[in-house]
């Protein structure tokens, strides 16, 4: 059983690297929804199983693919890339190294000591939901007016006169469409390649 | 994104500690969390999309113009 | 109607105070007779004390008024208290109605200035001072006074402050009477905590009881009173400041440098004989700066070519008779010429002025000449003038005053050969110097036309300076008997081989041998002055004596340029780190902080993360 913990607990650690240090941005949305994926069944292990269930659905499911529609919406392809080739020195991980190692020891000294393993059973999604409803009531309503903030103030950012800009994506699309005789229109063509 | 490793990580953090202690709190809070992650992720990937039409790429230091 | 005292100062105080408010929302005719008119009624004020002191004369013969008590610290209360007897009735007489007249004149003198309600205020608040200062019963009051009329004396003679040569002058002015008053304030000090009060009567008994003659304090404290009257009448060595004073407007010269500020001097030294009888070196010291300052100021006179630097080295000069006068005993007589020469001085720089206003600005005596036809009227008030400056005999005041004065220098208690010749030979000095000046200015060839004439409010003063300048010769005994009961009068002791009479008739005979002399240089045969001055001596003589016998010179040298070479070496020393610390620290922080505000976002979420781990560790292990 600890053994499934284990590698679970590695392929969430091993796959958030990899989302870090790729340069295509797909590539790292998709390695994060390993890692996130590899998080939930951790938290089936731990017993938690109404949170695992969350964390694929809501999590995994809802604000990646969300993450994954922007980005599709921004058209990077390699000219970004090659951006993040450049960004991405192996001098750049110093900071956040040195950040997280300070952080690190900070939470090995916290739970230094504590002995104790992990308890039989879990808690249950009704205890959770019992909780919800009693104490954490007024959260609960708090966390739907974030959600209602969030709600308008996306709405707010997002719009705007579409139209035109839309036509003359499309526009550029056809162009590039009828430059390369290719049906398929790799993302950026529309866009000055990059150079140096 | 990087933003959302560490919010996921916290939430495991309360999670394990609600699992040692045997209480729904921690869940409790891992439901906050979440709802908290989604508003702010589609307001900031609204920004993003703002940023990146009116600056035209994603580098982030393009986007200095309150220096000083 | 001695009561009435208090108004005497108060009313040209109240008038300044209300010029200095609302002053330039007045009309010029408003701001005029609210200036004239305080001093007017502040003169018609005295003249009724007067009568009432003459009629009925208080006890003791002296009055106090006591207004209200200034400071209450310790023992040490002095009081805004008035004090009047013979002497501070004499000084507020002629203050008053001298000023008037000054005012009055400079009603008009002053009409086409932008500054006029200004003027009025400066000049109101300078004869309440005066008047203050004269009336003090306590030498902190008559300090306060003293002050007062150093700064108007300041922004008077600075009133055309677009000129920055007039500010120097103000300034100059200010700064040599402040190192008088210094030497006057450590006075005080040494006076009250010697004696414990700066009470004028009280402070004369005490030193009179405590103080053996000769004393050490005595002779301290009276050399201190007299450093600060050598600044505030501009005798040797601080009297360089007169001169440049005349940079301000004519009736400033007239009032503050000839009649009143400068005699403040004299009226210390007066108040406190007491306190000189009991130190006789100090009184010698008095009257040898005297004579010096007498001599030195004649020799420079005669060879100025400003008008207004000759009435002002004329200035110095006369005030040197009343100091030799006080400092041989002759109290009385150093008073009678002080009112005497507050006339015909003042009388002559009102002229002056009508002159310079009337060729435009023009100063210089060698560009003028045979105004005796274009202005009449000023040509015999100035003639009049003159005369009883130079000593004419028996027609004019200033032979009797000075005569007496000379008279005393010889056979007074403290009176010495060596003083009467140089009282002569100032006279000879003094009669040469304005008959140049009158020859040179009023006859011969016109030298530049009369553009303006002066009006009814400029020339009537000058009548009736005039008028006294003549009859004031016959107060003498009057005044001299009114004066015994404040001053001690004049023991003549060794009259040797000159009597009053033979000295008169020295000093009549010196007047005409001056006189004469003038003519011949000045107005008969012009170029034998030339010829003189053209001699190498002649030349080195003329241009020392026309440099103030090089005392400006020396003082630069010896003060200023060390005084400016030290603070400019001393410009960075090590106190000006604290400040200029402060400074560099503010602009260290300001680079600093403007650093962080990058604008770049990667900046402030890794600042953002760097601070949170360091908020945690501290929440954590602390």
């Amino acid at each position: 059983m600890e053994l499934a913990f284990y590698i679970a607990g590695a392929v969430a650690v091993v796959s958030t690297v990899l989302m870090l240090t790729r340069l295509h941005i797909v590539h790292a949305l998709l390695y994060l929804i390993v890692s996130l994926l590899g998080v939930a069944v951790v938290f089936y292990m731990l017993g938690a199983s109404l949170v695992a269930a969350l964390e694929v659905i809501v999590y995994a499911g809802a604000i990646m693919v969300l993450f994954v529609f922007v980005v599709m919406m921004l058209n990077l392809g390699a000219p970004e890339a090659e951006m993040e080739k450049d960004w991405l020195t192996p001098g750049i991980w110093v900071g956040p190294v040195i950040l997280a190692g300070v952080l690190t020891i900070e939470v090995l000294y916290l739970v230094r000591g504590s002995t104790a393993g992990l308890g039989a059973g879990g808690v249950e999604p009704k205890q959770v939901g019992i909780a919800l409803f009693g104490p954490y009531l007024i959260g609960v309503e708090l966390a739907s007016v974030l959600l209602l903030a969030g709600l308008v103030g996306a709405y707010h950012l997002g719009y705007r006169k579409i139209e035109k800009r839309e036509i003359r994506h499309v526009a550029d699309i056809d162009e590039g469409r009828a430059a390369t005789g290719r049906d398929l229109v790799l993302p950026g063509a529309d866009r000055p390649a990059r150079t140096a | 994104m990087s933003l959302e490793v560490m919010l996921n990580a916290a939430g495991l953090a309360f999670v394990v500690a609600g699992a040692r202690w045997h209480q729904a709190d921690a869940q409790v809070m891992f439901l906050f969390i979440l709802a908290m992650a989604a508003a702010e992720v589609s307001v900031g990937l609204a920004m993003v999309l703002e940023i990146y039409h009116r600056f035209k790429s994603l580098d982030v230091d393009k986007l200095s113009e309150m220096r000083g | 109607m001695i009561s009435l005292l208090w108004l005497i100062p108060a009313l040209p105080f109240a008038s300044a105070l209300i010029l200095v408010l609302i002053g330039s929302r007045l009309s010029k005719r408003l701001a005029a007779v609210l200036g004239v008119g305080s001093i007017g009624l502040s003169a018609a004020v005295t003249i009724l004390v007067a009568i009432g002191f003459l009629a009925t004369p208080p006890a003791g013969d002296s009055y106090t008024q006591l207004l209200w008590t200034w400071i209450d610290v310790g023992g040490f209360r002095p009081q805004i208290g008035l004090y009047l007897d013979s002497l501070s009735l004499v000084m507020l007489l002629v203050v008053t109605f001298v000023g008037f007249l000054i005012h009055v004149y400079s009603a008009e003198f002053m009409i086409e200035d932008d500054g006029y309600s200004r003027f009025f205020a400066y000049m109101n608040l300078f004869v309440a001072s005066m008047l203050t200062l004269l009336l003090a019963n306590n030498l902190l009051l008559l300090y306060l006074g003293w002050e007062g009329v150093g700064l108007c004396s300041y922004l008077l003679i600075g009133f055309w402050y677009r000129d920055p040569a007039n500010g120097r002058a103000a300034r100059k002015a200010f700064i040599l009477t402040r190192i008088g008053d210094t030497a006057l304030s450590i006075g005080l000090y040494l006076l009250f905590t010697q004696l414990g009060t700066l009470q004028i009567q009280d402070l004369m008994q005490r030193a009179s009881v405590q103080w053996p003659s000769g004393s050490y304090y005595a002779v301290a404290a009276a050399f201190l009173l007299l450093g600060g009257a050598l600044g505030k009448s501009a005798q040797l060595p601080l009297q360089v400041w007169l001169p440049d004073a005349m940079a301000g407007p004519t009736p400033v010269s007239a009032l503050l440098h000839a009649a009143t500020m400068v005699t403040a001097g004299v009226y210390l030294i007066a108040r406190t004989h007491v306190l000189f009888s009991l130190a006789p070196s100090a009184q010698l010291a008095v009257a040898g700066v005297g004579a010096c300052t007498l001599l030195l100021a004649g020799f420079s006179a005669l060879t100025q070519h400003d008008i207004k630097r000759i009435l002002a080295y004329s200035t110095v000069s006369q005030i040197g008779y009343m100091f030799l006068a006080l400092g041989v005993g002759a109290w009385q007589a150093a008073m009678f010429h002080f009112v005497t020469h507050a006339f015909f001085k003042a009388l002559l720089f009102l002229g002056a002025g009508v002159i310079i206003n009337a060729l435009d600005e023009e100063h210089s005596i060698f560009r003028m000449g045979g105004l005796r036809k274009e202005l009449p009227i000023t040509f015999w008030t100035v003639l009049i003038a003159g005369c009883s400056l130079a000593g004419l005999p028996f027609l004019t005041a200033g032979f009797f005053s000075k005569d007496l004065i000379i008279w005393d220098a010889w056979s007074a208690q403290n009176g010495h050969p060596a003083f009467w010749i140089a009282g002569i030979a100032g006279a000879l000095l003094t009669s040469l110097y304005t008959f140049r000046m009158i020859f040179r200015v009023f006859f011969g060839p016109l030298g530049m036309p009369v553009t303006k004439r002066p009006g009814l409010a400029m020339t009537v003063p000058l009548v009736v300076l005039a008028f006294l300048s003549i009859v004031g010769g016959y107060l003498k005994e009057p005044l001299l008997g009114f004066l015994q009961s404040a001053l001690p009068s004049t023991i003549e002791t060794h009259a040797g081989a000159l009597t009053e009479i033979r000295s008169e008739a020295v000093a009549g005979l010196i007047f005409l041998l001056g006189l004469y002399l003038a003519y011949l240089f000045y107005l008969q045969r012009r170029n034998l002055a030339d010829a003189v001055v053209a001699k190498p001596i002649g030349r080195a003589l003329h241009q020392w004596w026309f440099a103030d016998w090089g005392l400006d010179w020396i003082y630069d040298k010896v003060f200023v340029q060390p005084f400016i070479w030290a603070s400019e070496i001393n410009k960075s020393d090590f106190v000006d780190v604290f400040y200029t610390g402060v400074a560099w620290l503010a602009q260290l922080f300001y680079r600093g902080l403007s650093g962080t505000e990058t604008g770049r976002v990667r900046w402030y979420a890794a600042a953002m993360a760097a601070g949170s781990v360091l908020l945690l560790a501290v929440v954590f292990f602390t």
